[in-house]
């Protein structure tokens, strides 16, 4: 799959009477961590929404490497690889982690009896997460096992391996320790190397400056300011986002 | 459990006759049971197959006597009617959002209800006999309630299709895609859809099933009594619920394992006759499984709590 840029040029976004996005214009290139910043119900997730698939804006353009798109469903989108990772919903934990892994894109053999293919998810599980420095002997253990910074690797390894090239990841360490939030972000860093375009949503700011190259200030449903990370501040940024 | 009954009831409960007699009432509970672990592994209750029991037999009595149909064709389109009342059980649990077990217990008493309304509008009575004259009867006594010799005990075959309903339902849960879509489904509906898994599909078919092992049960009890009643299958809903607890299938969905199950299954019957072969009055069963049950409960719940908060 080709790398992504995704543009989106003076969206709106409406619920009934209530105004959710109000021209919104950003851009976000392969390679980089763009961050959108703001309080709750500062439109974050809105836009994320139309994004990943999940509904359309209702004003606007969205384009993807400069065409334009809509999409039916967050389906059509990870098609294309446009994949996001919810901070709960993310990993079954009464689930096995191989299991996890393959959920919905189980590889199966046989050719009369279509049987899971488990020596192979099995395999593939060890060895995808082993590139995110996560060594699992048992991936027949319960994802309920893992700690919560492995689980966020593990859905990321997932959404990689099955060729997501645009990173959606909703505050991928807001549930996390310092320690487990610490091996996220190293992991978040490593994919710029990879061409992937991570779109972070986060409140954190002091996090979020020290993983993002690109800003994106919201609140209220609108954006107030963006910044490339040389043109900026922790103390900028907070003083934005508190005035 | 087993050695418990061959200490204190030895005498009946360890010879072949004993084995025979907990083994068939095992295998009716364990054929329901299978699909009411699947279903219950997707995270639903159906309260409806006791009374689907007695709706599947009385219909196959009612369409081979009444009207004169052959009992394979009678059978057949009794399964077809089942299956449908599964399938708006499935719609109607899926569409509404509600939970399955206050719907399911809605369609007990409705399907019972019309079990036993339309039974006595046609002939009258809530009994029907003589099925064992309709055409083609020997064929499915055969296939459904024969039995085979083994030392001078006649083993029912409702044993062998047990094993064939639970070695298929371990096949599908481990080994296929819709297994661990299963899994899933009940573990975390909106994880499950995120994924693009058809949880709606899932939960309706497994209704449809469960339905199905309940016209096999009614299949099973028509051949061998040659006759229907509109009260079979009373209560063994909640027999079946007690049998996949007691096997570790979680009450909340997304955990299970058809072998134990099966054991649950082994266990009821042991008990139920295990009782009986050692004298105690058969009150205690009731008592017993009551127990065995809530700490059944008690310890999947540490099991669930374990992993879903760990």
């Amino acid at each position: 799959m080709d790398n992504i840029q995704i543009t989106l040029n003076n969206v709106y976004k409406n619920f009934g009477n209530v105004r959710a996005l109000q021209n919104i214009s950003i851009e976000t290139n392969p390679g980089q961590i763009n961050c959108i910043l703001g309080d709750n119900g500062a439109g974050k997730s809105t836009l994320v929404n139309i994004i990943s698939g999940v509904f359309r804006q209702s004003k606007g353009e969205y384009r993807i490497n400069n065409k334009l798109t809509s999409f039916l469903n967050p389906m059509e989108a990870m098609k294309v690889g446009i994949s996001t990772v919810y901070q709960n919903l993310a990993i079954i934990p009464i689930l096995n982690i191989y299991r996890n892994f393959f959920l919905g894109k189980e590889p199966k053999k046989g050719r009369l009896f279509k049987t899971l293919d488990k020596d192979f998810a099995i395999n593939t599980t060890i060895e995808e997460l082993n590139k995110f420095d996560i060594n699992i002997e048992d991936p027949e253990r319960m994802a309920g096992t893992l700690s919560g910074g492995q689980r966020q690797i593990l859905a990321i390894a997932r959404s990689l391996y099955f060729g997501a090239k645009v990173l959606i990841l909703d505050e991928p360490t807001s549930a996390l320790g310092v320690r487990e939030s610490n091996k996220v972000v190293d992991q978040i860093t490593k994919l710029k190397s990879q061409d992937i375009n991570v779109i972070l949503i986060s409140h954190n700011i002091e996090q979020a400056f020290m993983l993002a190259d690109r800003f994106f200030i919201f609140k209220g449903g609108t954006m107030i300011a963006q910044f490339e990370k040389n043109e900026t501040s922790v103390k900028k940024l907070r003083e934005l986002l508190e005035r | 459990m087993w050695s418990f009954f061959a200490i204190f009831a030895h005498d009946g409960f360890l010879s072949f006759q004993g084995m025979k007699s907990y083994l068939q009432v095992s295998s009716e509970i364990g054929i329901l049971a299978v699909g009411v672990a699947l279903l219950m592994i997707a995270g639903e209750f159906d309260l409806s197959i006791g009374s689907l029991i007695g709706f599947s037999s009385m219909s196959i009595a009612l369409l081979s006597t009444e009207m004169s149909m052959t009992m394979p064709l009678a059978a057949l389109v009794t399964l077809i009617l089942t299956l449908f009342i599964g399938y708006c059980n499935g719609v109607v649990v899926v569409k509404s959002g509600l939970p399955s077990f206050i719907i399911t217990l809605g369609s007990l008493f409705i399907v019972r209800g019309l079990t036993i309304a339309i039974s006595k509008i046609i002939t009258g009575r809530t009994q029907i006999g003589g099925i064992s004259e309709s055409s083609g009867f020997n064929v499915m006594s055969t296939l459904f309630s024969s039995s085979i010799t083994i030392l001078n005990v006649d083993f029912p075959i409702s044993i062998i299709w047990w094993f064939i309903f639970v070695a298929i339902g371990y096949f599908t849960l481990n080994n296929t895609q819709l297994g661990n879509w299963i899994f899933a489904t009940g573990a975390s509906k909106e994880s499950s859809l995120l994924m693009g898994i058809p949880v709606s599909k899932i939960k309706i078919s497994l209704f449809m099933n469960t339905s199905f092992c309940a016209w096999f049960i009614a299949i099973i009890q028509v051949t061998t009594f040659g006759g229907a009643d509109v009260l079979r299958g009373e209560q063994k809903e909640f027999i079946a619920i007690i049998a996949a607890v007691i096997g570790g299938t979680l009450l909340t969905g997304g955990y299970g394992s058809i072998i134990g199950v099966m054991i649950g299954a082994l266990i009821f019957g042991m008990v139920k006759q295990g009782i009986i072969f050692s004298g105690v009055d058969a009150d205690w069963f009731q008592v017993f499984m009551g127990v065995m049950l809530v700490s059944a409960v008690l310890v999947n719940g540490t099991f669930k709590k374990r992993y879903a908060d760990g």
